[in-house]
């Protein structure tokens, strides 16, 4: 028998859209029937490589390869220099595939897990690389999107917020252009316009697309809204944040119009570009969004360990 | 030497005029023992001025580098004094060490030995992108 092909999920784009439809099906069936995978990686060892923070996206991969019964090991650094001590991300990668089955990585510089992977016996995934990709972020969007809608086709998704910087919108678009009927409606203030590679993008897909500086105008239309983070430190200049922040923050009167199933979501954490007063609001799907990504990478991870197709 | 008495060897024709030395750069044709014509601003109908080059000896070319140049280049291949090949060249599909990324935030700045490599997205007009971060390269 053929030695499986060894994977890596190193961008959104890796994966065919049968391959995500086939990640999302086994992340049903873990919802489904959570015992049946409780042993599923028992004995394998997940290493968290986080040569940044961020305390979220490693507890949910921790907390996937815990309830496949795996472990893990790994570390995560304020200061990349301390963790390895200026050894380079090749050299990290060769010494930890001695201890660990697999392995997620995150890394401020862009296309880290590219050099990672080129170096690794062992499947690699990209727990984000700087502005760049952050794939599994990804796939937590679209379970969620299916989970609480039920297809991914024929929708019309919302973006709403800082889409000149935010990656987490980049790749869902990237993701969602390859669904049939698709429409976009990008709100946000002209300083943070969606860049063009990315228009363009939507245009080659042949989707539709707005583009609003408001989000009342827009929200009953809607069957998704994505809000993301406008963050101070993308303004040049303060007063421009602090005249243009409140038209970008989502609160309840906002959400009057929208559809009855329209969902609300956001990669989390949330600054103020969402009141707490949402949360409670029969819109809201951040936390179970964060929950989905738990089982989405429960699923990745078995089909990487599984060397996929196997 | 007259030169367009080769015998067996390779004369690289239709090179943008002024690419001449740099293509000689590229391909290491200083280091070779054989005799290497270089012609400059030769008059042509197609391209008003072009340059030539002539080596009289069969050798690799990296057609890679070559490709990334001048892609339209006409390589002629030369056997016993008859024109026995005419090659085109095309853009190439990677470039491997040809090119360094300038994105400050690519991998590639701190990584040692990571290998700066480029894929073609599109040929016309050609557009490369960094293998790890995505920048964009335009070629020149
Ligand atoms: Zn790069």
């Amino acid at each position: 028998m053929a030695v499986p092909e060894l994977r890596h999920l190193i961008d959104i784009k890796d994966l065919s859209l049968d391959e995500i439809d086939t990640l999302l099906a086994l992340g049903d069936d873990i919802i489904a029937r959570p015992a049946d995978y409780q042993d599923a990686a028992k004995r394998k060892k997940l290493a968290t490589l986080f040569y940044e923070p961020s305390t979220r996206t490693r507890l949910s991969f921790e907390a996937a390869m815990l309830e496949l019964g795996g472990s893990v090991l790994g570390f995560s650094s304020q200061d990349s220099s301390s963790a390895t001590k200026g050894e380079s991300v090749a050299d990290t990668i060769r010494t930890v595939q001695c201890y660990a089955d697999i392995i997620a990585l995150r890394h401020p510089k862009e296309g880290a897990p590219v050099v990672a992977a080129r170096h690794a016996a062992v499947p690699v995934i990209n727990a984000g690389d700087g502005g760049h990709n952050h794939p599994t972020q990804t796939l937590t969007d679209l379970m969620t999107i299916r989970r609480e809608l039920g297809t991914l086709e024929g929708l019309t998704i919302g973006l709403c917020g800082d889409l000149k910087f935010g990656r987490t919108v980049h790749s869902l678009i990237a993701a969602m252009v390859r669904y049939p009927g698709t429409r976009f409606v990008l709100v946000s203030p002209r300083e943070l316009r969606a860049p063009d590679y990315v228009l363009e993008e939507i245009r080659r897909g042949g989707c539709a697309c707005e583009e609003s500086h408001t989000m009342e105008a827009v929200v009953p239309v809607l069957d998704v809204l994505y809000m993301t983070r406008v963050q101070r430190e993308r303004f040049f200049n303060e007063a421009v944040y602090v005249r243009l922040k409140d038209s970008f923050i989502l609160d309840v009167p906002k959400l009057a119009h929208a559809k009855k199933d329209m969902i609300v979501m956001h990669p989390l954490p949330r600054v103020n570009e969402m009141s707490v007063r949402v949360d409670e609001n029969p819109h809201a799907r951040y936390f179970v969004q964060a929950l989905y990504g738990k089982y989405i990478r429960m699923a990745l991870i078995l089909k990487l360990l599984g060397r996929w197709g196997a | 030497m007259k030169i367009d008495s080769i015998c067996n060897g390779i004369v690289l024709d239709h090179i943008e005029a002024g690419k001449a030395m740099r293509i000689c750069a590229a391909l290491g044709l200083e280091s070779l023992d054989c005799t290497v014509a270089i012609i400059k601003n030769v008059k042509s109908e197609k391209m008003g001025r072009k340059d030539l080059i002539k080596i009289d000896e069969m050798i690799d070319l990296d057609l890679n580098a070559l490709g990334f140049i001048d892609p339209n280049i006409t390589i002629n291949v030369i056997r016993e004094g008859q024109l026995s090949e005419k090659k085109k060249l095309r853009l190439p599909r990677e470039l491997f060490n040809i090119v360094r990324c300038k994105n400050p935030r690519c991998i590639t700045t701190v990584e040692q030995e990571a290998d700066q490599i480029f894929c073609l997205v599109s040929e016309n007009p050609p557009l490369y992108r960094c293998a790890y971060c995505d920048a964009a390269y335009h070629g020149k």
